[in-house]
């Protein structure tokens, strides 16, 4: 058997073991962002004045710097300062998960405000409370209107996650450096480390698209062949 | 505060302005039970924001409203059981667009009255029935005309048990052959009792529903009487130009 595949067949399993750490990672990291955007997105349009410019200033704080900083900053700076003794792979979900949820706040957001405001009038007409309205009526709607953005949100954390190796995470590429570095062999195991990665990236993509034909509003955004 | 046990709906003094532009100066009507009152009035002159002001889905910066012997604009906790009490229809529509017709108007109930879920759907049905749309009840909102659309939002406000109706020129958004089945609804209801307010450029309808017909310009009543008065016997003659262009504009509907 030719001797690069031998390795490839070889570290296979050890690799995989990082595709799970990756998975975790980037499902870690993209429901915190969920959780945490969508309040941010709901106070952002809905919130006061003080409320929203201070989620304001959290996304441009997160938007504003490279996610290698961020890591940095957190994992051997704020969490030790602050005592805290994370692993490296509770710090990156946090880390990883607090960024995604600025950009995913901007893409709800975005959502949200296509809206007409004669939704919100409507729910109010009947008697919601605004807090009503907007879990019934606004969000149902905008959440499906976000699965396009929210795929690429997906698809740009996955890769992103790949930087956790600076801080030590043990995913994909983490381990296949190491294998890398003791096989002098870098060329094969990057090469099925890139497949994995794609493999991850169009898979996960393609599910979202699934899931956004599966909640298709019947009559809207249905595609079109024409212009 | 009120002696008239019949009076179902009373609007005081209401003002209104956005910034410096002044929309409401002051308007005041009362409205008795299964009265029809149509507000006409050039675009622009505060129709739809006397309206809003009414259920408060605007506040009005001056004035007060009553709904039956309790004041709306007393506290704004209470606000939520009021608009309960005063369905609106809007121009545009405005349904759920995430769900069915029967869904649309079976929310209110669910969330709102917390029905459960076999009598908010039989509610719900009478109510679409009762606008003509039960075979739809399983259409979204991008699959019924417009005309079927306004009727489901008119079956979604009814079926919140309103004390009375806020129309909010139902047909203009309507291809001009499918605002005779929403009038249709509109002009039944009347007839069952309901208590409505009705703003609307549909002379034809106003001379045929109305109890009385309310002229507003300028943020201002300006004429105000039954519709045979308004119609051929105005008080001001700024009331015939509006109603002789009105006419031009739509053709002499029907008597």
């Amino acid at each position: 058997m030719n001797e690069n595949l031998a390795l490839i067949y070889q570290s296979l399993p050890y690799l995989l073991k990082g595709c799970t750490i990756t998975i975790g990672l980037v499902g870690g990291a993209l429901g915190l962002g969920f959780v945490i955007g969508i309040p941010m997105a709901v106070g952002q349009v809905y919130g006061s004045k003080y409320v929203s410019g201070l989620i304001s200033l959290y996304v441009w704080f997160f938007r504003g710097l490279p996610v290698l900083v961020l890591l940095f900053l957190f994992y051997f700076g704020l969490f030790s300062l602050l005592g805290l003794n994370l692993s490296a792979f509770t710090s990156a979900i946090l880390v990883l998960g607090l960024r995604s949820a600025a950009y995913q706040s901007q893409i709800f957001r975005g959502s949200i405000q296509s809206l007409g405001e004669g939704q919100m009038l409507a729910a109010r007409s009947l008697g919601m409370k605004k807090s009503e309205a907007i879990l019934y009526i606004i969000l149902p709607q905008a959440l499906r209107i976000s699965i396009p953005g929210w795929s690429n949100e997906y698809a740009i954390l996955l890769k992103d996650s790949a930087i956790t190796y600076a801080i030590g995470v043990m995913e994909i590429l983490t381990r296949a450096n190491f294998i890398a570095t003791r096989t002098y062999k870098p060329m094969p195991i990057f090469l099925t480390c890139a497949v994995i990665f794609i493999i991850l990236t169009y898979g996960g993509v393609k599910i979202l698209d699934l899931l956004e034909n599966k909640v298709r509003i019947p009559g809207y955004g249905e595609r079109r062949s024409e212009i | 505060m009120q002696k008239d046990k019949n009076l179902v709906l009373r609007v005081e003094d209401i003002h209104k302005s956005y910034g410096t532009e002044k929309i409401l100066k002051g308007i005041s009507f009362e409205i008795k039970k299964g009265e029809t009152k149509v507000i006409i009035g050039p675009s622009g002159s505060g129709k739809s924001t006397l309206l809003r002001c009414i259920n408060q889905l605007t506040i009005p910066d001056k004035g007060r409203v009553w709904l039956e012997d309790e004041e709306v604009t007393h506290d704004k906790k209470d606000i939520n059981r009021f608009r309960q009490k005063m369905g609106m229809v809007f121009q545009d529509f405005n349904l759920f667009d995430h769900l069915t017709a029967l869904k649309n108007v079976k929310i209110g109930l669910l969330k709102v009255k917390k029905m459960n879920k076999k009598e908010a759907k039989e509610r719900a049905m009478e109510e679409l029935k009762r606008v003509g749309l039960e075979k739809q009840a399983n259409l979204y909102p991008a699959q019924l005309s417009g005309g079927q659309k306004q009727r489901v939002s008119i079956a979604r406000a009814l079926a919140m048990d309103p004390k009375v109706m806020l129309f909010d020129e139902p047909t203009s958004a309507l291809d001009p052959e499918l605002i005779g089945e929403v009038l249709e609804v509109i002009k039944k209801l009347a007839l069952s009792g309901m208590t409505m307010v009705v703003v609307t450029h549909e002379m034809g309808f106003a001379r045929s529903v109305a109890n009385e017909v309310i002229f507003i310009e300028g943020g201002k009543i300006i004429d105000q009487g039954t519709p045979y008065k308004i119609f051929t016997n105005p008080d001001h003659e700024r009331t015939r130009q509006f109603l002789r262009k009105i006419t031009e504009l739509y053709g002499k509907s029907e008597e």
